[in-house]
């Protein structure tokens, strides 16, 4: 991100004096983060080295044990193990199939604005909206793929079989990603020369053959950028999707790091198991944040 | 030229695919609840007006007001949006035309809410709302979600390309810092205000996680975290009510859809302007 003309700082003297007015500016916005972003924050890094009792009258102190009791739980293991398979399975898929469409639409010599717009629309839809949908087309007896899925022989019951569950949350989360690499993609071979999109306008292996060599490493930067936003979107933000597809089950098959946190926190109770799984998933996002920023820096010239 | 109609047809046909959802939806939307049973139809039947009118009417038996729930979605949409553009705004301003002390550390604190965002620290901050008693109000749907990165960043970006003369003319004519704010800054964000507006509101409505936690009173629930009780609600009856369930998606889904392809064509072009 950044303008080429934004040198971020306007000239020497062009500013307001003032001592009291921009802290007022900044006041509302820092409250709320002071509220709602530190605290909390700094709540979690502190629970997750106390034990409460059972009634929330006294607290005391004990190290390390939440963090052994967590990462040394066979069920966190599946949860971080079936929660990275999730995210780079679904990321690889719809960075590789948003790329291909967008290529095909953009090399289009007419009509890329309807297509554009056909490819994008899910793009807005809530997820946990999105899996209502799929619930509905997915639905033993009543749903339009459950019904073809039981036609071609396979005995679909997503409720009671883990691969099956698996695999709904799977296409699910590509359906609704797809869109949104397409959008990026799309972008960002629009910023492209003209010249060099008339290779995507080839048909045949000359096409596909200056896709691979041109426009494909043109576009890391954009790639980069798209495997760390859909990572963090596949690890953090389908808690809704799979709360209304499968809620984690069946026997936690759909459970993912997320989903198990909410699982502990607000069924199981477990205020120190909460706390450590708040701090890892923080760890893990800042660790992802730091990477983006990382690739970020290196795309620009030196 | 006949490859690329082979291509259009193929993109054609993979859209149609892709709409699929959308589509059995739609059909569902459109029937009795009794046509929905066995082969789904084909094609849309005549019920949609009829179902719309009874979902927003009576709603589903045993669950709360559609009506009301897409009432308090637009609230807390409209809410986070006007909220985030309002606190951003005023930010971005202090950073860029103020010299103070500290100027850094605020703006630096700002940037750093974005590293972690709501979805990963719900719990605590879920736990920091009920010690407040902030639960089960429109405040605590909107106000934790406020604080915008993305957008005091963007807005900073542009207060900081505004060229000095524009600054010092205003100076020339007496203005202070918000004369200068509300009738040169201001007015002058329009555009990167409106673009930022579609993104936040998207953003409001599609929350699931937050006002699930937060709302525990069906007074405040909203449609998006509503769906998967609507689903429980709907499907409780010996014959299924799809009918509704699939309107109520439908309504649901319909006002961030509205806005983005309405603001498709100026919301591709500021992408293209970001990764430049």
């Amino acid at each position: 991100m950044g303008g080429s003309r934004t040198a971020g700082e306007p000239l020497p003297g062009t500013w307001f004096r003032g001592r009291w007015l921009p802290w007022l500016l900044l006041a509302p916005q820092l409250l709320v983060i002071a509220v709602f972003f530190l605290w909390p924050t700094l709540r979690a890094l502190r629970d997750a080295f106390y034990q409460g009792d059972a009634f929330g009258l006294s607290e005391e102190f004990v190290g390390l044990r939440h963090f052994a009791h967590t990462l040394g739980s066979a069920e966190y293991g599946h949860a971080l193990l079936l929660t990275l398979a999730y995210a780079l399975l679904t990321s690889a898929l719809s960075l590789a199939g948003g790329f291909a469409l967008a290529v095909a639409v953009e090399g289009l010599r007419s009509g890329r604005t309807l297509f554009r717009t056909l490819f994008l629309w899910p793009y807005a839809l809530a997820p946990a909206i999105s899996a209502a949908l799929w619930v509905f087309l997915f639905r033993p007896q009543v749903g339009l793929g459950a019904g073809l899925l039981e036609h071609v022989g396979v005995h679909w019951n997503p409720a009671l079989q883990a691969g099956q569950a698996q695999a709904l949350v799977l296409a699910t989360t590509v359906w609704q990603l797809l869109a949104y690499n397409f959008l990026f993609y799309g972008a960002a071979l629009q910023s492209l020369p003209p010249s060099l999109l008339e290779a995507a306008a080839l048909d045949g292996a000359r096409g596909w053959r200056r896709v691979r060599d041109v426009i494909w490493p043109l576009l890391a930067p954009t790639t980069l950028f798209l495997v760390v936003t859909d990572l963090t979107f596949v690890l953090f933000d389908t808690f809704g999707l799979i709360d209304v597809l499968t809620q984690g089950g069946p026997d936690h098959a759909t459970e993912t790091l997320v989903y198990k946190l909410y699982e502990d926190a607000f069924r199981n109770f477990d205020q120190g198991a909460a706390a450590v799984q708040s701090l890892l998933l923080m760890l893990l996002v800042t660790g992802l944040g730091v990477l983006q920023l990382r690739l970020q820096r290196r795309r620009v010239p030196a | 030229m006949k490859r690329q109609w082979l291509r259009r047809s193929g993109l054609l046909l993979l859209a149609l695919l892709l709409a699929l959802p959308l589509y059995a939806a739609l059909i569902a939307a459109s029937h009795a609840p009794g046509d929905l049973l066995g082969r789904l139809p084909w094609l849309p039947g005549n019920r949609l007006l009829h179902n719309l009118r009874t979902v927003l009417g009576a709603g589903l038996p045993g669950s709360p007001s559609v009506l009301r729930m897409l009432g308090n979605s637009l609230v807390m949409a409209l809410g986070i949006a006007l909220g985030k553009l309002t606190l951003a705004t005023l930010s971005a301003y202090a950073v860029v035309y103020f010299r103070f002390p500290l100027r850094h550390t605020a703006f630096v604190l700002i940037l750093s809410s974005l590293m972690l965002p709501l979805e990963v620290r719900f719990y605590p901050t879920f736990q920091v709302s009920a010690g407040l008693h902030l639960l089960n109000s429109y405040g605590v749907l909107i106000v934790p979600l406020i604080a915008s990165a993305t957008a005091t960043f963007l807005l900073r970006q542009f207060f900081a390309s505004m060229p000095p003369s524009l600054l010092d003319a205003a100076r020339m004519d007496g203005a202070g810092p918000m004369q200068f704010f509300l009738h040169s800054a201001l007015p002058l964000a329009r555009t990167p205000l409106a673009a930022l507006f579609v993104l936040e509101f998207v953003y409001g409505w599609n929350q699931y996680l937050w006002p699930l936690l937060t709302t525990t009173d069906a007074r405040y629930a909203t449609v998006v975290m509503g769906m998967q009780g609507l689903i429980n609600a709907g499907t409780s009856f010996a014959l299924p009510r799809w009918d509704l369930v699939m309107t109520t998606a439908l309504l649901a889904l319909l006002p961030p859809l509205l806005v983005l392809l309405l603001a498709q064509r100026w919301f591709i072009r500021g992408l293209t302007d970001i990764e430049k």
